[in-house]
């Protein structure tokens, strides 16, 4: 098992390496740099952009940019935001918690709402209840993150006022009993994530619903038949087990697109994570802090295949390492 | 498998009793889907109306902004049928407009996303070894980074974005999962008995992977594909809502719908029918996507 | 004969409604299985031999079913009148069933003991690990060493002769009457097919249960079978004692499978074949089923569908020359000629 956890560790560490020296690339592909003024906006005075050039040590050789820049990232060092003035690692620090409270809980909702609605429509295949169950999934599924996030927000903030528009907790916040506080931070959590969450489950129930079925007609489900064993426990024991394994795969290839549907909810909601902070970066051309940003995300998909993949092991007998 | 059996008995004598080839029993399934049918005309109707709005609304009619106040932000009526917008543009003409944007933004980019996906990938899944272990490598670590904030990244670096940055921005943050997939099939089918049967008969390289390896490689690639599409709409739209999508004056869906959101709800019709065009188009590409999947499943079947 | 036979089938029909149409797999199929007799079940795939026995147990899925009419008479019961849990206390306690394919018949994410323990636990109520230790039991019953430790393991970690091992314990647990075994061999090497058969005998003598196996091979009825049944086209064709089936063969078909079988110490130049393929079960053909490559078929044969002959004591054969045996005679050398140009023989009236 340890060669086993080593080996994907290592696997993550060379894929965190490749994606740093990818934006290491990609900033200094682009035409210009933050220094060369840009073309709807102000000028620089050469003087001073030589000045800050230098201060940002952009005049130096590429390798030696690129072996200071990887020299700062094993320290975790990701440079200066331009907008904000702090460190980039600052920054996103402050950012993250809320994020990983977004995705975890839109992850949680998504993953046990979608395989129990696969697996109820899987079991009565072809009846009323799984076409509309589908239908509806797959409507959801088309529809984009910020216009779900829109009109939850017009329905449960303006028209039927019962849940606060954005932010992460009220102004009265600290004024409230610890009771009182974690109502204020659920309410506040349950938009935004019950959005994600509802195209999570809408994506993970098409697919489980497609790997029940998969699994359904197979031998050893027979065999479980065959023994005398409850229909109820064929499907919920011997062949949901089985099927749940692509869907924890899925779950994990799925955690980029989640990452980035999570941009669009935090703008809607004015939730104050990783992806709100990049989106203002855009406006503001704080490079530093949006390459940071996108290099985090990378950590946080590989940490979290690391995790799936404990997980599928945990599931699955075969994948285990012996 | 317990009733494949007698299954694969039908299957057997459905294929060589129709005796019809394996494309044509996809698409008369695909035929017989009604929801994928119904898809693929909604689809043939937006697309027709894209390619034909050059030829109807001429470029500079799509880009002005006439801005009559007495026009503002009409209700839809009798001439306006879609109401008009801060700009007293008709929204059902903008529509149009935009239709031909969004589109060929989703489709082109799309093109450039299946093309490099499926070279890249099947030159690593027929070197196999080393190269192909090295340029998976670079796949997983660029899979790995949200697509989302590459392309914020990418946006932010580069200062300007014109709609041919757009597409190629889109099409080449987008091609990842399609290599994977390619390279996957082409290192299976290289293992492939009649791939070694033309080797041994002296077939070059490249016509092994034309011939034999790059047909299988078709279908899964085109349902790819076709979600592809639908997903671009939606990133498309997205990237305009944070700022970073198709530029004034030029619209697409989303940055018609963004528009709109400034006025929201009391002007409501810029916005819903904005994004009714949007969750319509994607849903009915959804629909084709699944029905070509469902089809092209059932043909691969292998009577073993 | 002095007691009822432990199971009876009359008339059993099992149809599966699909897309191409009704196929009739198994099609008015009767015959009993005494206690602690083993009755072989012979047929090529697509016979529907394994549809029967997947009937008897009701482990027919939709799109097929069990047609009005059948009846499964078994310990006194209908089995097709019991309800759902009247059935399922049926499946793996007082009858159980031995899957083809060892690899697949077993849940790849749990453990072997779990699996063969489940029954315990279904059944007899048993605690887990009252339950444990009945397939530890059952593990050293069926011959595997360690069993304690095999237990413990999962199904990929085993050989197939040892997965097959791990079915056979697990229909056992609760000593059923009778064990259907589907093919039980057919997917392992010749030396293993050896091991499991003795095992099977074996236990039979042990435990007195009655066996129902279901094969294509008649090395292995011959090996274990004290009555056959022979399926063809869904029916049964010919059913017989043993012995009497190996020397004095009546049905066409049987002959063939006979004839087909390479036998040590005879030469031969090529092997017998039985011309022409199985038709589909969705269009069976009028008349008897195997007309189109019988040697010996002549006008009646597509006419008239022959019922069950009775050829001798215990002996059945659904062929008319049980009225007409004049008229097996081998055809003229221009139909032989055509045979081996792989050409369906035709029907020919003998002069």
């Amino acid at each position: 098992m340890r060669r086993f956890l080593a080996r994907r560790l290592a696997h993550g560490a060379a894929v965190i390496v490749i994606a740093a020296s990818l934006s290491f690339a990609l900033v200094h592909l682009a035409p210009g740099d933050p220094f060369s003024g840009s073309p709807d906006g102000f000028a620089i005075d050469p003087e001073t952009a030589r000045i800050r050039r230098s201060e940002y040590g952009l005049d130096r050789p590429l390798l030696q940019q690129y072996l200071a820049f990887m020299g700062h990232l094993a320290v975790g060092d990701l440079g200066r935001s331009i907008r904000h003035g702090r460190p980039v690692s600052a920054v996103l620090a402050d950012a993250l918690p809320h994020t990983v409270l977004l995705m975890g809980t839109a992850l949680l909702l998504s993953f046990a709402g979608g395989v129990t609605l696969g697996a109820w429509q899987a079991a009565r295949r072809g009846s009323r209840a799984d076409r509309v169950a589908g239908t509806t999934s797959l409507v959801v599924v088309s529809l984009p993150e910020f216009w779900l996030g829109l009109v939850l927000l017009l329905v449960f903030v303006y028209k039927v006022p019962i849940l606060p528009g954005g932010g992460v907790v009220d102004l009265m916040h600290d004024s409230l009993s610890p009771a009182g506080k974690l109502l204020d931070r659920a309410r506040h959590l349950a938009l935004p994530s019950l959005t994600l969450a509802l195209l999570g489950t809408a994506t993970i129930a098409r697919y489980q619903r497609a790997a029940l079925l998969d699994v359904l007609p197979q031998d050893f489900v027979r065999t479980a038949r065959a023994k005398g064993v409850a229909e109820r426990w064929v499907i919920y024991r011997h062949a949901l087990r089985n099927a749940l394994l692509p869907t924890i795969v899925l779950a994990g290839l799925s955690l980029p697109t989640l990452l980035g549907g999570a941009v669009f909810v935090e703008q809607v909601f004015s939730w104050p994570g990783m992806g709100s902070e990049a989106a203002a970066a855009f406006s503001a051309r704080d490079y530093p802090l949006v390459v940071g940003a996108a290099l985090l995300g990378a950590v946080m998909v590989v940490i979290g295949s690391l995790i799936t993949d404990v997980l599928h092991a945990a599931v699955d007998p075969r994948v285990r390492p012996r | 498998m317990t009733t494949v059996r007698l299954d694969q008995l039908e299957v057997r004598e459905g294929v060589a009793i129709g005796s019809s080839s394996p494309w044509q029993t996809a698409l008369r399934a695909l035929a017989r889907d009604r929801s994928a049918l119904v898809g693929a005309i909604v689809i043939a109707i937006i697309a027709m109306v894209a390619i034909v709005t050059p030829l109807v609304f001429p470029d500079d009619y799509c880009i002005a902004q006439p801005d009559i106040i007495g026009l503002k932000n009409i209700p839809p009526s009798f001439t306006h049928p879609l109401g008009t917008d801060k700009f007293s543009r008709d929204v059902l003409a903008r529509l149009i407009c935009g239709a031909r944007v969004s589109l060929s933004i989703a489709f082109l980019s799309v093109l450039v996303a299946a093309t490099v996906g499926t070279v890249y990938g099947a030159i690593a899944g027929y070197l196999g070894g080393i190269a192909d272990s090295l340029l998976m490598r670079l796949v997983d670590a660029l899979l790995a980074i949200p697509r989302v904030l590459l392309l914020i990244a990418v946006a932010t670096l580069w200062n300007r974005l014109e709609i041919t940055g757009l597409i190629l921005l889109l099409g080449l943050t987008g091609w990842f999962g399609v290599s994977r997939l390619v390279r996957t099939l082409v290192a299976s089918a290289r293992h492939d008995e009649f791939v070694a049967a033309a080797r041994a008969l002296g077939a070059s390289d490249l016509r092994i992977l034309g011939q034999h390896i790059l047909p299988r490689v078709v279908s899964p690639v085109l349902v790819a594909a076709t979600l592809g599409i639908g997903n671009v709409i939606v990133i498309e739209a997205g990237l305009t809502y944070l700022g970073m999508g198709v530029q004034p004056p030029r619209a697409s869906w989303g940055s018609i719908f963004y528009d709109g959101v400034e006025y929201f709800p009391s002007v409501w019709w810029v916005c819903v029918f904005a994004g009714a065009a949007l969750v319509v188009t994607v849903l009915a590409v959804n629909l084709v996507a699944d029905g070509l999947r469902e089809a092209l499943d059932a043909r691969q079947l292998p009577p073993r | 004969m002095t007691q009822p036979p432990l199971l009876t089938v009359s008339d059993l029909r099992s149809y599966f409604y699909t897309g191409a149409g009704v196929a009739r797999a198994v099609d008015g199929v009767s015959f009993t299985i005494a206690a602690g007799e083993t009755l072989g079940i012979v047929g090529e795939s697509g016979c529907g031999k394994s549809v029967t026995a997947l009937s008897i147990l009701r482990l027919i899925q939709p799109p097929g079913r069990i047609e009005p009419g059948s009846r499964i008479v078994f310990e006194g019961q209908d089995l097709l009148r019991l309800d759902d849990a009247g059935i399922r206390r049926v499946r793996g306690n007082r009858i159980a069933m031995i899957f083809q394919e060892p690899m697949t018949a077993l849940n790849p994410v749990f453990t072997v003991g779990d699996q063969i323990a489940e029954v315990a636990r279904v059944h007899a109520s048993a605690s887990r690990r009252a339950a444990w230790d009945r397939a530890v039991e059952m593990l050293t019953l069926v011959g595997i060493p360690a069993p304690a430790q095999r237990a413990r393991e999962y199904p990929h970690q085993l050989s197939g002769g040892m997965r097959q091992r791990v079915l056979i314990a697990m229909a056992l647990v609760m000593n059923p009457a009778l064990v259907i075994a589907d093919e039980p061999t057919t997917a392992l090497d010749v030396t293993i097919q050896a091991q499991i058969l003795e095992l099977l005998g074996d236990l039979q003598q042990r435990l007195g249960t009655s066996i129902a196996m279901i094969t294509h091979d008649l090395g292995v009825i011959a090996e274990v079978a004290s009555r056959v049944v022979v399926m063809y086209g869904g029916e049964v064709v010919e059913e017989a004692r043993v012995e009497a089936l190996f020397e004095a063969p009546h049905h066409p078909y049987t002959e063939g499978l006979l004839h087909a079988m390479p036998r040590v110490g005879r030469r031969q130049e090529r092997l017998t074949v039985i011309p022409g393929t199985v038709p589909p079960p969705t269009a069976w053909p009028s008349g008897c089923r195997f007309r189109d490559r019988c040697p010996y078929a002549w006008e009646r044969c597509t006419r008239e569908h022959p019922p069950l002959y009775q050829i001798g004591p215990g002996h059945t054969s659904r062929c008319h020359l049980a009225e007409e045996p004049e008229r097996r005679v081998r055809r003229s050398d221009a139909v032989t000629a055509a045979e081996s140009a792989g050409q369906p023989p035709r029907a020919q009236s003998v002069a």
